[in-house]
C-alpha cells in the first residue's frame, strides 16, 4: 500500500426512508476541518434509491463532491449491498480518512468493511484532529474502560483510516445555499449471490411511548423547590421548548409529585445528558452519583451553599419559579 | 445444529473508582465478569440447544484467568469450552482479535456464530461483523429475538434499531450479535456448578489457529493506541447571585456556547 496514493475525506451520508440523517450532516463539518488541514477535499458517498436530489444539501453542509450510488438494492440499508459499494468506493477512490455514524447502521457497516479491506476502524471518536506537527497525523481520541479512560489512537500504515462518531458529538456547519461541488453519479458492480443471503422481511417503526430518561439528551430536572405538580409544569414547559424531557430527585418522587421511572441518583437513573438543568435540586451526593457526568449542568437553587452549586458549570442563586417561565418564554421568542 | 458463542472476560466498568487524588484509574479489586452481551448470546444458543438439541461450543481469546468465564458457560449448561490464548494473539486490534476468532472457527463445522453486540470494557461492537467477514458469512447484528425453522434450516432474526425493528431471514451458516437487553440469562445450576470442574477447558495457542502471523497480535492490528488519559475532571464552575432577567441572559448564552440550542 502507498500511503501517497491515498487521499481526501470521505463521509457516508446515512439516509432513511431518503431522508439524510442529522449525524451525517454533523461529519461534514467536521470532515471540512479535517480536509482543510490538509489541504483536501471533502467527498460524501450517498447510497440508496432515488436520492439525487438529496445530494445538493450535502454541498450545503460542507462537502466537495458528492458520489451519487443510487440502486434498488440500496433502498434500505442492508450490510451487504452497502459494504459491497463502501468497498468499490474505497478501492478506486483510494480515500485517507473515512467516517460514518456510529448509529445501528454505521456500527453494522463500519466493521464490516474494516474487515473486507483490512484496515484499522475507531468506534465512536468524540474527537478527531489532524496533528498541527509535520506528520499531519489523523489522530482519533475515543472513550475507553466505561467511559472512565480516554485513549488517542492512530491508524499508521493502513487506509482508509476510518472512524465512527456517535450522533450529536460534532457540530454542523451553517448551510451555505451559495457553495459549489461536484454530484458524481456512480456505478456499483454488485455480487447479488452474495447479497441474497439475508432478507429482509420487514421494518417496523415504534413510537416509544415515554422516553427513557437516561438515553434523553437533555432533561430538565427538578427537586424539593420546585414542590408541587404545578411547579413540575413549568418545567415541562421548558423541557419542551429545549427538546428535552424531564426527570427529578428522589425527594419528589418520594412525595408521589413524580414517577419513580424519572429519578434520577443512585437509586434512580444514571444520567448522562449534553445539558441537565437541575432546579430546585439541593444535591446530595446520591443525586450528584446519577448525573455529574453530565456534559453541560446548570443548577437554579434558593440556597447558596446547596451542593449541586460544586458540580455545576453554571450555578444561579435564585427562584426557579421566576426564572425558568423567564427562561422558557425567552426560548419561546428566539425560536420565531 | 452446531452453535458457537464467542464470549470476552471483562472488568465490571460500573464497578471501576477512580483515585480522586491522582484522577487514575483504580483496576485493583474490579471483578472480571463475563460480558453481558455475550452472556445474552449464550442464553439464546441454549435455548436452541433446549428446543432442537443444538450442540453449543464457547470459545474466548483471553489470558489463561479467563478459564473462569467458560467454567460459568458449562455449568450454564454449554457443551464444549474453547480458551484461545498465546502471548503471539497479545496487544490486538478488534482487527487482529477478530482475525484470530475467525482462524479458530474455521477449523470447525458451524451452523450459527453467535456474539455479544459489544463489550463493557471497549463499547466498539466491532469483533462480531469483522468476524463474520472474515468467513465470508451473512451477519445480523443487534439481534433481540431469533427463531428458527428446522425444516429450511432458517433463522429468523429481530434486528433491533432506535427507532423500531427489523425482521431479516438468513440460513444457515451465518453470524449474530445479541443484545443483553433481549433476554434473561440462566443462572449456573449446582449439579452444573459441580460437573463444570470434571469437563475439560480446551487450551488453543496460536499454532491451532492457521493464521498469517500478520494478521494476529500487535503485528496484525492496524490501529495503536497514541496515548491514553483519564478523562479530565470539570473544573469548578461558576455559581451567580443575579437578578431573574441577568440570570436567563447567562443561562442563554451558555447553552449557545455549548451549541444546546
Amino acid at each position: 500500500m502507498n500511503l501517497a496514493d491515498y487521499k481526501d475525506v470521505f463521509v457516508f451520508a446515512e439516509q432513511r426512508d431518503g431522508k439524510i440523517q442529522n449525524v451525517a450532516l454533523e461529519l461534514l463539518g467536521k470532515a471540512r476541518e479535517l480536509a482543510d488541514a490538509n489541504n483536501e477535499k471533502v467527498v460524501a458517498m450517498l447510497l440508496g434509491k432515488d436520492i439525487k436530489s438529496q445530494a445538493q444539501t450535502l454541498i450545503q453542509y460542507g462537502a466537495d463532491r458528492v458520489l451519487v450510488v443510487d440502486h434498488e438494492l440500496l433502498k434500505d440499508y442492508m450490510t451487504e449491498p452497502y459494504t459491497q459499494a463502501i468497498t468499490q468506493i474505497i478501492r478506486e477512490q483510494k480515500p485517507s480518512i473515512m467516517i460514518i455514524g456510529a448509529t445501528t447502521i454505521g456500527r453494522d457497516l463500519g466493521p464490516r468493511v474494516s474487515a473486507r479491506n483490512r484496515t484499522g476502524l475507531t468506534a465512536d471518536a468524540t474527537k478527531l484532529e489532524i496533528s498541527d506537527d509535520e506528520a499531519h497525523e489523523f489522530r482519533m481520541t475515543r472513550p475507553a474502560f466505561g467511559g472512565n479512560l480516554m485513549a488517542t489512537i492512530l491508524c499508521k500504515n493502513h487506509r482508509p483510516q476510518m472512524s465512527t462518531v456517535r450522533p450529536g458529538v460534532m457540530q454542523k456547519m451553517t448551510p451555505d445555499a451559495n457553495r459549489q461541488g461536484e454530484i458524481v453519479d456512480y456505478a456499483v458492480n454488485f455480487d447479488e449471490k452474495k447479497i441474497a443471503r439475508v432478507k429482509l422481511v420487514k421494518t417496523v417503526k415504534e413510537e416509544k411511548s415515554v422516553t427513557d430518561i437516561s438515553e434523553a439528551k437533555i432533561l430538565v430536572s427538578g427537586g424539593r423547590g420546585v414542590g408541587t405538580k404545578d411547579g413540575f409544569g413549568k418545567l415541562e414547559a421548558l423541557a419542551k421548548e429545549l427538546g428535552g424531557e424531564v426527570s427529578s430527585s428522589r425527594a419528589m418522587v418520594d412525595a408521589g409529585v413524580m414517577p419513580a421511572d424519572r429519578q434520577v441518583g443512585q437509586t434512580g437513573k444514571t444520567v448522562r445528558p449534553a445539558l441537565y438543568m437541575a432546579c430546585g435540586i439541593s444535591g446530595a451526593i446520591q443525586h450528584l452519583a446519577g448525573m455529574e457526568e453530565s456534559d453541560l449542568i446548570i443548577a437554579i437553587n434558593k440556597d447558596k451553599y446547596a451542593p449541586i452549586f460544586s458540580v455545576a458549570d453554571l450555578g444561579i442563586v435564585g427562584d426557579l419559579h421566576k426564572i425558568v417561565p423567564m427562561l422558557t418564554e425567552r426560548l419561546r421568542t428566539m425560536q420565531k | 445444529m452446531n452453535i458457537v458463542v464467542c464470549i470476552k472476560q471483562v472488568p465490571d466498568t460500573t464497578e471501576v473508582k477512580i483515585n480522586p487524588v491522582t484522577g487514575t484509574l483504580i483496576r485493583e479489586g474490579v471483578p472480571s465478569i463475563m460480558n453481558p452481551d455475550d452472556k445474552g448470546g449464550l442464553e439464546f444458543a441454549l435455548q436452541l440447544k433446549d428446543k432442537y438439541g443444538a450442540h453449543v461450543t464457547v470459545i474466548t481469546m483471553g489470558l489463561p484467568q479467563a478459564e473462569a468465564i467458560l467454567r460459568e458457560a458449562l455449568a450454564m449448561g454449554v457443551d464444549r469450552a474453547i480458551l484461545l490464548t498465546d502471548r503471539k494473539l497479545g496487544g490486538a486490534d478488534t482487527l487482529a482479535t477478530s482475525s484470530a476468532i475467525a482462524g479458530a472457527l474455521r477449523t470447525m463445522d458451524i451452523d450459527l456464530v453467535i456474539t455479544g453486540r459489544q463489550a463493557i470494557d471497549g463499547d466498539t461492537a466491532q469483533v462480531g461483523p469483522q468476524i463474520a467477514e472474515h468467513l465470508d458469512l451473512p451477519q445480523v447484528s443487534y439481534m433481540a429475538d431469533l427463531q428458527y425453522d428446522e425444516a429450511t434450516k432458517t433463522f429468523t432474526v429481530k434486528k433491533q434499531l432506535e427507532d423500531g425493528y427489523q425482521i431479516l431471514e438468513m440460513q444457515a451458516p451465518c453470524v449474530v450479535t445479541a443484545l443483553a437487553s433481549a433476554v434473561q440469562p440462566r443462572y449456573m445450576t449446582v449439579s452444573g456448578i459441580v460437573t463444570a470442574w470434571d469437563k475439560e477447558v480446551e487450551v488453543w495457542n496460536a499454532d491451532r489457529i492457521n493464521v498469517p502471523e500478520e494478521h494476529i497480535g500487535k503485528a496484525g492490528s492496524p490501529t495503536s493506541v497514541f496515548k491514553s488519559f483519564p478523562k479530565q475532571l470539570k473544573p469548578a464552575g461558576q455559581t451567580v447571585e443575579v437578578s431573574p432577567e441577568e440570570a436567563v441572559e447567562l443561562i442563554v448564552n451558555k447553552l449557545k456556547e455549548k451549541h444546546i440550542i
